[in-house]
Formats: C-alpha cells, sequence, structure tokens
C-alpha cells in the first residue's frame, strides 16, 4: 500500500475515535433538547463544572475557600484529606442532579412557553453563571485529573498494524476507551428509556407536553430529570476530556466542538449525535491531511461547521432530525 | 408632572409620524445631543473616553447593527465578532494600501465590505431557520477568524501577524494612532454613531423595517402578503454588517490601534454584543444603546466597588463579574424578556399618566 | 519631542497622583488570574507581589519608600490590558510588566508618549533591544529571538557543531507571541542547513490530533515549542502518545513550568524546556521569604505554587525592577523616584553575579548589563529538563549564549522600520 494512502488510513481511524469524543458532548444537548425543547448551549461549561468539581471532591478542596477567605480574612484551602475516585464520582454525580434541581426550580419554571430563542440565549446566560461559580467555587489553576483511566498510545493497534502494512497506526488509548464508554452510555440511556417508567415518562414529555401533562406526568420532575442526566453525560465528557489535557477553563469550549455534530445528526437523536460526530471526526482528519499542504493547518476550528452548513442546504433538519413542517 | 401634554396636538402626518411625538422627549433628545457635542468634549478625561465611553460608543454601533438582524429581522447571529473583525482588517488593508485616503472613508468602506461578506454569509438563511442558522454563522465566525490569523496576505505578511493603525488625521487632528487625544477620539466616534443611529431609527421605521419585522413575526405570513424573503433577509444582513464593519473599524482605528484576530474578535465578542442586544431589549434602538451602556460601564462599576473599595483580590472579581452578567441576563430574561427598552417603556407610560393614573 | 513627552510624564503624575507621589513607590501588576491562560498568569502575579512585599517588610520599601503595590485584571485580554493601562498611568506607576505579547504591543507607542517604562521579559517585541527607538521599552535579559537562537546553539553543541540535513519542527502558538520566533529561526535555518517546518496550534490549543500526526508523519529530529496556556501539556501529552523521544522535546520558556508537565505524569519525563532564571527552593532568598511573607501570612497565593518555576519568574521580574528603582535612585539621588526617573535606572542597570549572590539568589540569573543601544541584556539561557520521578526542573547545561550578532541586525531592521513608520529620530534619552 502507499504511504499516502496508509497515512490517510491512520488519519480516517484517529478520526472516528474523535469523533467518539465529540459525540460524548453532543449527547447531552440532544437529551435536554428532546425532553424539553430547549437548545442547551451550557453544556460544555456543565461538562467543565463537573470535572471542577470532582477534582475537587478528590483532592479534598475547601469549596468557595477564595470566597471565604476574601471576606473573612481566613486562609482555608484543603480538607486535609483525598477522596478515593469511587467516592468521588457518585458524589459529583449528587452535585449534578443539585444544580439540575436548582436550575428547575430558578431558571426554567419561570421561562415555561417562552420562545425558543429566550430559552436558548437563557442557557448562554446560564453557561455564564456556571463558568464564573466553578471558578468561585474551585479556583482557576488547571488540575489534573485521574481517575486511572489508560493513556497513550495503544501498543496493540500499533503491533498489529505494523505487522499488516509495515507502519504502525497511531490510535490514543484514552481514546479508545472514550469510544467504550460511550457505548455504554448509549446503552444504558436506550434501556432506561425503553425499560423503565420514568423512561417512558421521559419518551411521553419528548413526543407532546400537553398530552404527558393531562395523563399525569410531572413535567417538573420530569426536566429535573432530564437535566440530571444531562448533567451525568457531562460529567462523563469532562472526565474523558479532562483526562486528556487537565481540568481548566478551555474545557468548556467543546461544546462548540459539538454544535456541528448537532446539526448534522439532528437535534433530536441520540445515534444522529454518534454517527454526527463519526462523520465530522473523519472529514476534519481528512480534510486537514489532504489540504494542509495547500491552505495551511488549524481548518479543524471551521471545517466542521462549513461541512455543517453546507449539508445544511441540502437537508435543513439534519440527518436524524425530524421533518420541519412550516404553517402559518 | 413631568410629562405635561395637555396643548401638544398634531394638525398635520409628517408631525404625528416623527421620531419623538411627545415634546418632552424630542427637547430631551436635543438636549442630550447638545450635551453630547458640546459639554461632554470639553468635561472627558483620558480615563473615562478610553475605558468607558469610546467603548461605549463603537460597541453601541455594533449593537445596533446586530439588532437590525436579531431584534428587527429575527436572524439569530453568533458571528458578530467575526464580521467586526472583517471591518477591521478591510480598515487596515485600505489605509496601508490607500495611505492618502480619508479615514472617514477608510471606515466606511470597511463597512461596505463587511456588508458584502454579510450578504455571503446571509444566503444560507434563506433555507436555514432558528438554531440551525445561529449555527450556521458560527461557521462565518471560525472560517473567517482562520482566515485572518493564517492567510498573510491579510496582516500584509508582518512577521507576528498584527495589525496596527498608522496615525491618521481629521481636519489637522489626529484621531488614530497614540497621538490621537481623548477628545478626538470621542467625537470622531459619536459622529458616527450618531448618524448611523438616525438611519437605524429611520430604515426600521421604514419599508424596510417593516419588511423585516414581517418576516421576523412570521416568514411563511409575510411571503404570502409579498414580502419578499430574499430581499428582507439579505438586506438585513447587509444592513447589519454594515454597522458591525463600522464599529469593528472604528474598535481596531481609534480604540485598540493594535489588534489579532482570533484574540481581539473571538466568540466572546459575539456573545457580548449579543448580551447587549438581550439586556438592551430586542428590537429597539434605545435597547442598543442601554444594553452596551449596561455592558460597558457595569463591570467597570463592579471592579471599582470589589477591588478598589472593598479590597477583593482581582481574580475573585473577576469570577463574580462573569456569575454577575450571566445571573443578569437570566434575571432580565425571567423578569423582562424584552430588556431594560421594555422596563423604560413602562415607566414611560406611568410617567406621563402620573400623577393620575387613569 | 522628548520635551512634549516629558511634559505629558510630568502632566499625566500631576493629575492623578499629587497625594501619593512623595511617600510611596507604585509597582503596579498586570495579572491575569482568570480565563483560558489564568494557569500561568497566578503564579507569576504571585511571585511578582511575594517579592516586593518582602522587600517592604524586611527592608522597608526601597531607599526608605515603601512599595505601593496595584493589581488589575487582563485576563490576557488586549482590551481590558488598555483599560488596566488607562487607569493606572495616572497613578505615577514606575514600570508596566504587562506579560502578554499582545498587549506589550498596543502599550509600546502609548507608553512612549506618556513616558512611562515597560518591562517585558522574555516576551514581547524583540526589536526592543533598540533603546534608541524604544526608549521605554526593555526586554532584559533575554527575548524570543535569544531564545529560538540559544536553542539552535544547544543543539548545535549536541550534535557536534553541525545540524546539516536534520528536520526541526516548530509547533507554535499561533498569536503575535508563538509566531516571534519563526524569522529567527528562518535566518539560522539558512546558515545551519537544517530543514525548517513550521506548524501552528490555534488558541487555546486543547486539541492537536492532527498536528502531531503531521509531527509522526514527517519524523522530525527535534521538535520545538513556542506554546502558552493549555497547549503546553497537551502538547506535551500528545509527544508522549505518538512516544516521540522527549529529550528531543524542547520548549520555550513559558512552555517549562510545572503546569505543563505535571498533568501528564510519567509520560512527560525528560521533556526539555529554555531556562531564563534558576528554579527549585534551593536559594537562601526563600529563607527570608518564608519567615517575612509565607509565616506572617501576608503572600498572595495559596503557597503551594512557591518555587514554581512561574513564581520563580514573577519573583525575578520584580527583583530586577527593584533593583532598576535602587539604581534610579543612586542616579538622581531622590529616594521618591518618578517613571522617567525609574527609566534611566533600567538604562544603566548592572546586574553581576555578587549582586545576585548578595540578594540571596546565586547563578539564578544570568549577569548582564543594560545600555541605550541594548535594552535586551545579555540574552543567554540555559536548559533544563524534567524529571518525572523527582517532580522537579534540572538545569541540565550552563548559560548558553545566543547569536546576537544576527539578532542585533535582525532588531535593527525592525525596530528601524518602525521608527519609520512612524516619523521618529532614534536618539537616546539622557
Amino acid at each position: 500500500m502507499s504511504d499516502t494512502l496508509l497515512f490517510a488510513l491512520e488519519a480516517t481511524l484517529n478520526g472516528l475515535t474523535a469523533g467518539v469524543m465529540y459525540a460524548l458532548v453532543a449527547l447531552g444537548f440532544v437529551l435536554i433538547f428532546k425532553a424539553s425543547g430547549i437548545f442547551n448551549f451550557a453544556q460544555g461549561v456543565m461538562a467543565l463544572f463537573a470535572a471542577l468539581t470532582l477534582v475537587g471532591f478528590q483532592s479534598g478542596q475547601v469549596p468557595f475557600s477564595h470566597l471565604i477567605n476574601a471576606i473573612f480574612g481566613t486562609k482555608l484551602h484543603h480538607f486535609g484529606w483525598n477522596m478515593p475516585t469511587v467516592l468521588a464520582i457518585p458524589a459529583t454525580v449528587l452535585v449534578m442532579i443539585a444544580l439540575a434541581i436548582l436550575i428547575e426550580r430558578y431558571i426554567l419554571k419561570h421561562l415555561v412557553n417562552q420562545e425558543p430563542i429566550i430559552l436558548f440565549m437563557a442557557t448562554i446566560g446560564l453557561a455564564y453563571l456556571l463558568e464564573g461559580l466553578g471558578d468561585v467555587m474551585w479556583g482557576a489553576e488547571v488540575k489534573a485529573l485521574d481517575v486511572g483511566l489508560p493513556k497513550g498510545m495503544s501498543g496493540a493497534v500499533d503491533d498489529m498494524t505494523f505487522a499488516w502494512f509495515g507502519y504502525g497506526f497511531y490510535i490514543d488509548r484514552l481514546e479508545l476507551w472514550a469510544a467504550g464508554i460511550a457505548a455504554v452510555l448509549v446503552a444504558s440511556l436506550t434501556v432506561f428509556s425503553q425499560y423503565t417508567k420514568q423512561g417512558r415518562a421521559l419518551r411521553a414529555v419528548a413526543d407532546d407536553h400537553q398530552a404527558a401533562l393531562s395523563v399525569g406526568i410531572s413535567l417538573r420532575f420530569i426536566w429535573v430529570l432530564t437535566w440530571s442526566i444531562a448533567g451525568i453525560v457531562a460529567l462523563v465528557a469532562g472526565i474523558m476530556w479532562g483526562s486528556k489535557s487537565g481540568v481548566q477553563f478551555s474545557l468548556s469550549l467543546i461544546a462548540l466542538k459539538a454544535l456541528p455534530v448537532l446539526i448534522l445528526g439532528g437535534f433530536t437523536s441520540i445515534p444522529g449525535a454518534i454517527i454526527g460526530g463519526l462523520i465530522i471526526g473523519v472529514g476534519e482528519k481528512l480534510f486537514d491531511f489532504f489540504m494542509q499542504p495547500v491552505i495551511g493547518g488549524a481548518t479543524e476550528n471551521w471545517f466542521a461547521y462549513m461541512l455543517a452548513l453546507v449539508f445544511l442546504l441540502f437537508r435543513p433538519q439534519g440527518l436524524f432530525g425530524e421533518k420541519i413542517i412550516e404553517r402559518v | 408632572m413631568l410629562y405635561r401634554e395637555a396643548g401638544d396636538f398634531k394638525t398635520n402626518y409628517v408631525a404625528d409620524s416623527q421620531t419623538f411625538p411627545i415634546k418632552f422627549d424630542r427637547y430631551g433628545y436635543y438636549f442630550l445631543l447638545g450635551f453630547a457635542f458640546l459639554v461632554m468634549p470639553l468635561i472627558i478625561n483620558d480615563y473615562w473616553a478610553n475605558s468607558i465611553v469610546v467603548p461605549f460608543l463603537i460597541y453601541t454601533i455594533a449593537a445596533l447593527g446586530l439588532n437590525i438582524l436579531i431584534g428587527y429581522c429575527g436572524q439569530l447571529s453568533l458571528g458578530t465578532g467575526a464580521f467586526m473583525a472583517v471591518g477591521a482588517y478591510a480598515s487596515y488593508k485600505l489605509m496601508t494600501a490607500f495611505p492618502e485616503l480619508n479615514i472617514v472613508f477608510v471606515v466606511v468602506f470597511a463597512g461596505i465590505v463587511t456588508a458584502a461578506v454579510g450578504v455571503l454569509f446571509g444566503l444560507p438563511s434563506l433555507r436555514i431557520k432558528g438554531f440551525y442558522l445561529a449555527v450556521a454563522t458560527l461557521a462565518a465566525q471560525f472560517f473567517l477568524i482562520w482566515l485572518f490569523t493564517r492567510q498573510p496576505w491579510f496582516y500584509n505578511y508582518s512577521p507576528t501577524g498584527m495589525i496596527s493603525a498608522p496615525q491618521r488625521e481629521l481636519f489637522g487632528v489626529a484621531v488614530t494612532g497614540p497621538r490621537a487625544s481623548a477628545v478626538a477620539m470621542y467625537m470622531f466616534c459619536l459622529c458616527f454613531l450618531v448618524s448611523l443611529a438616525w438611519l437605524a431609527r429611520n430604515l426600521t421605521r421604514g419599508t424596510l423595517g417593516r419588511q423585516w419585522m414581517a418576516i421576523r413575526d412570521m416568514d411563511i405570513a409575510a411571503e404570502i402578503i409579498g414580502v419578499n424573503p430574499l430581499m428582507a433577509k439579505l438586506t438585513a444582513f447587509a444592513v447589519s454588517s454594515f454597522f458591525v464593519g463600522i464599529a469593528g473599524a472604528l474598535l481596531f482605528t481609534v480604540y485598540l490601534g493594535a489588534a489579532e484576530a482570533g484574540e481581539a474578535f473571538g466568540i466572546d465578542k459575539s456573545f457580548l454584543v449579543l448580551f447587549m442586544v438581550i439586556i438592551g431589549g430586542l428590537g429597539s434602538i434605545f435597547g442598543a444603546f442601554a444594553g452596551a451602556a449596561f455592558l460597558i460601564i457595569g463591570p467597570v462599576l463592579l471592579k471599582l466597588l470589589l477591588v478598589n473599595t472593598l479590597g477583593w483580590p482581582t481574580d475573585l472579581a473577576a469570577h463574580l463579574e462573569i456569575m454577575i452578567i450571566g445571573a443578569l441576563i437570566l434575571g432580565f430574561l425571567i423578569l423582562e424578556p424584552h430588556g431594560i427598552a421594555a422596563l423604560w417603556r413602562t415607566i414611560k407610560e406611568k410617567l406621563r399618566l402620573w400623577p393620575f393614573p387613569y | 519631542m522628548k520635551m512634549r513627552r516629558l511634559a505629558t510624564a510630568f502632566v499625566a503624575t500631576m493629575i492623578a497622583a499629587a497625594p501619593t507621589l512623595a511617600d510611596t513607590l507604585h509597582f503596579p501588576s498586570l495579572s491575569y488570574r482568570t480565563g483560558p491562560f489564568a494557569a500561568g498568569g497566578i503564579p507569576f502575579a504571585d511571585g511578582y507581589s511575594d517579592y516586593l512585599t518582602l522587600i517592604n517588610e524586611r527592608d522597608g520599601g526601597i531607599g526608605g519608600v515603601p512599595i505601593r503595590q496595584s493589581e488589575c485584571e487582563t485576563a490576557y485580554n488586549t482590551e481590558r490590558g488598555v483599560e488596566c493601562y488607562q487607569s493606572i498611568r495616572g497613578d505615577n506607576p514606575l514600570v508596566l510588566q504587562p506579560l502578554s505579547t499582545g498587549i506589550t504591543y498596543q502599550l509600546i507607542p502609548r507608553t512612549i508618549e506618556d513616558g512611562i517604562p515597560m518591562h517585558t521579559m522574555g516576551y514581547g517585541r524583540t526589536s526592543a533591544l533598540n533603546g534608541e527607538v524604544f526608549n521605554w521599552t526593555f526586554n532584559y535579559p533575554a527575548n524570543y529571538w535569544d531564545g529560538a537562537s540559544v536553542i539552535i546553539n544547544y543543539l548545535l553543541e549536541e550534535n557536534g557543531g553541525a545540524l546539516d540535513g536534520k528536520k526541526i519542527v516548530l509547533l507554535y502558538h499561533n498569536s503575535a507571541y508563538g509566531r516571534e520566533p519563526i524569522p529567527t529561526l528562518t535566518r539560522l535555518a539558512e546558515r545551519h542547513g537544517y530543514e525548517l517546518l513550521t506548524i501552528g496550534v490555534d488558541s487555546p490549543g486543547q486539541e492537536q490530533g492532527s498536528q502531531w500526526l503531521q509531527i509522526r508523519r514527517e519524523r522530525p529530529d527535534y521538535v520545538v515549542m513556542w506554546g502558552w496556556g493549555v497547549m503546553n501539556p497537551t502538547a506535551i501529552q500528545e509527544a508522549a502518545n505518538i512516544r516521540f523521544p522527549m529529550e528531543n522535546f524542547i520548549g520555550v520558556w513559558w512552555s517549562g513550568s510545572q503546569q505543563d508537565v505535571l498533568p501528564v505524569g510519567a509520560g512527560a519525563h525528560g521533556y526539555k524546556a529554555l531556562a531564563m532564571h534558576g528554579t527549585g527552593m534551593d536559594y537562601p532568598i526563600y529563607a527570608d521569604m518564608q519567615r517575612y511573607v509565607i509565616d506572617t501570612g501576608k503572600q498572595a497565593g495559596t503557597g503551594a505554587e512557591v518555587g514554581t518555576v512561574l513564581y520563580s519568574r514573577g519573583m525575578y521580574a520584580a527583583m530586577l525592577a527593584v533593583e532598576a528603582a535602587k539604581k534610579a535612585q543612586e542616579i538622581h539621588g531622590v529616594a521618591a523616584i518618578t517613571p522617567a526617573m525609574m527609566r534611566d535606572g533600567m538604562a544603566n542597570l548592572e546586574i553581576t553575579e555578587e549582586l545576585m549572590a548578595e540578594l540571596g539568589l546565586p547563578n539564578f540569573g544570568p549577569a548582564f548589563s543594560v545600555s541605550c543601544q541594548n535594552h535586551g541584556g545579555s540574552g543567554a539561557a540555559m536548559i533544563q529538563q524534567w524529571d518525572a520521578n523527582a517532580g522537579e526542573w534540572n538545569l541540565i547545561t550552563d548559560w548558553i549564549q545566543p547569536d546576537r550578532e544576527l539578532i542585533m541586525e535582525m532588531a535593527m531592521e525592525d525596530s528601524l522600520a518602525f521608527a519609520a513608520e512612524n516619523n521618529m529620530t532614534p536618539a537616546c534619552l539622557n
């Protein structure tokens, strides 16, 4: 096989694994959009917030220590203990659920029946609020996140491909794990929504708010539930991305990588999010590989958006989205 | 008591359809204009001009532009930062390619270039709507910024990739470059703002503005009653981008003096202007002023309060500032989704009737 | 010209700071403790502040005049940096340290107008070397072009004096900062015959998958990095992932601190970076620091960052500022110096090994002197290597000198072009 083909194949494989990472973030968007019709811009910041909280628990940081110190002149920083990961993750899940309850009670409840665009802007406000809250709670310095996931080049893939083609492919073990975790996540979400009472209620609300309300499903409970699940998905995304490059402010920017994935896959489809992620991952890696000598690098920043834009022109509702029906 | 409307009758249509039909408002407006043009230049000092007033004037222009697109025509755009960058880079290329060109024309041409780019990126709006369009405008944001940081032609092959504005004079007074005085910068931006606000006000209450609003309220219905959606949407993109481009050109030439696309015109800028429009009030000229004032002066006041008065650490103050801005946006959306402008309208109604509210 | 500048400086001084003029020396700090680059900004700002606090607590200020510190948050954002500058420029600031190349470019023309000295240590505009054009801007002890040249000189030494046929990749932060070394590395490539490949990473840079795949395909002999913020740990992580030999991966001094290597863990072992000053706690000054600042609870940060690379850099910047202030007091014979006097102190600064030892920082920084023609010091730097097992940076070379002749030549071209653009006549202020 020629070198170019091999390199392109390697780029494709890496694109697939990168695509899974995008899809992880996109999943959270889809969940909330399906259940409440809200396009939750704060999903990326929720991932950052979850990861910050996890690290904070792990290292036994005192939350709001900075603020407390400024007001009372104390010198608090650490509790002096470290929480094992198995405890810290459930604790973080509890925080994300509490956050969902607060969001429902203080924000969503008051915005019922507003136009989608207002709700969208409200989530931008929420993103800022959470970003500031995360910083005030845990501080802005970069933190290492280690939950015991393997990192680095996968030796097995390298050896295997070397034996086949005479060129070892590079694949990050962390991203392989991410793919596995994403599969588990999607499977459990499917099981949850198909076979549990709450899951069915969730689907009922997604189908028709009015009808769901009239058969006695509590809309507020469902919203708390959705935001909690989205919070947990955010935690998973936060762990995966945080293990990759540390937990700090830039983590929230991964939301921007998920938007074109959503467009491609459609806002309401979970398989769409996965497939959209894969298409974008492979597309941008291959585009960069072939066009890099011609127009220069770093095209990933916009390629996904351009792809989504061109795609939209032909199919405005996305790959798996519901058909948009317009009436006067 | 403030409003005394007794005897304020209109006897012809022209008088009835003027911008400020109430006499008190009209005199208030003349007074403000007079104050801005005659008194402010005398009392303004460097700190106020440079950190509050000039950015306020420039961002108001950008907010006016975005408000035309979102508030009047209902097309959500997250690409404002990139369009400002187009204005900035266009003015840079014009200034360096034609050193003799008057700075006023440079800024206006930069606006026209931006309008053209805006129309180009507005084309998808004919097929894409709502959030999908918002994400599509992000394509403009990232692509244009990439173009300006990666293609050396745009920054004249300078090794650092930064662009810097040479000194330009107007009537013998430097308005750009480090030697420009605060008053010159202020007056230059003020003239642009006043003429553009006048333009915006009159566009939005004319045929074009009514077409935009029809499209915003329900595009299919508008199409049925004979509004051409192609023309309406594209003109909205063009006019909006023209304003935003001028704001970008002024931000770069007058205020910053040197800039780098990725840093000065990133997505944060898009959100900042969007927040101005939301907080100020969608679909209101006054709202653009109010929103810009709020988001420019607010953080400075907050900083003065927390850091200089309470003596808190700067990082804590900055984090709280982000939180407070987020909370304010949420608060406004919950309490008054139509922003400060709607708040002002309510107050005005009350004032007109006060003290006899019947 | 000169009169006008002095007049502006004088007026600016008189307007805002009349009451505080005599009793304190104002050292502002433009810091960034928030935003994407907070991780680097925090330790620097803490080190800067702690050293000044130490001088106040231990010596009662400089020449008997206490230091007044002020801090302004820029978030590494040029607009906020300009706002900060406007808010302090009337308050008699002795020296500005903007800590961002972008803000530096904004402030150079303004500080020239206002007559406020600016010190950009290891960043900023390299051609500020030429003090005849950039009267108010200083970039001692080293700048980016020095850094690039030191790396190449180090590699020359490693390779027995020749780099012919070698392939070197420059991985840079795609901003004014990251693009700085490109001209120098290109010129040096012509001279030494290596092949240079530049790969940019857009800010913030937490995704470098395709860049590193490209590096893996190209199989370069060395990778040189000009990164900042999250770009650093990501790059080191990716390098470890593709099993790039870490000892052939060299970062600039802004890519060589604890924050950059710690998140990567064991994979970062052997990574090298430039060091323009020493690091670690093995300096006598830390005894005083402990006694006067940390034990009394006056330190700026949590105390965890004391002794780290960027903390040391902040401390070093403060130390150079204090020494320049002392020099200014000596030249002018007044204790309460003005920004203009401070400039003279900076322009005549002389750091000797004896002085460094006396300050409790033996061999911490290079010995150098500043003159009107050379605002850049010596440009020497060391190479340090990360030991992941011990969790510390080890210096593996002595001071390496850059190719100053070439750099001076390039700086002259660039600064004279700036002077021509702005209708300035290069001359010394004295």
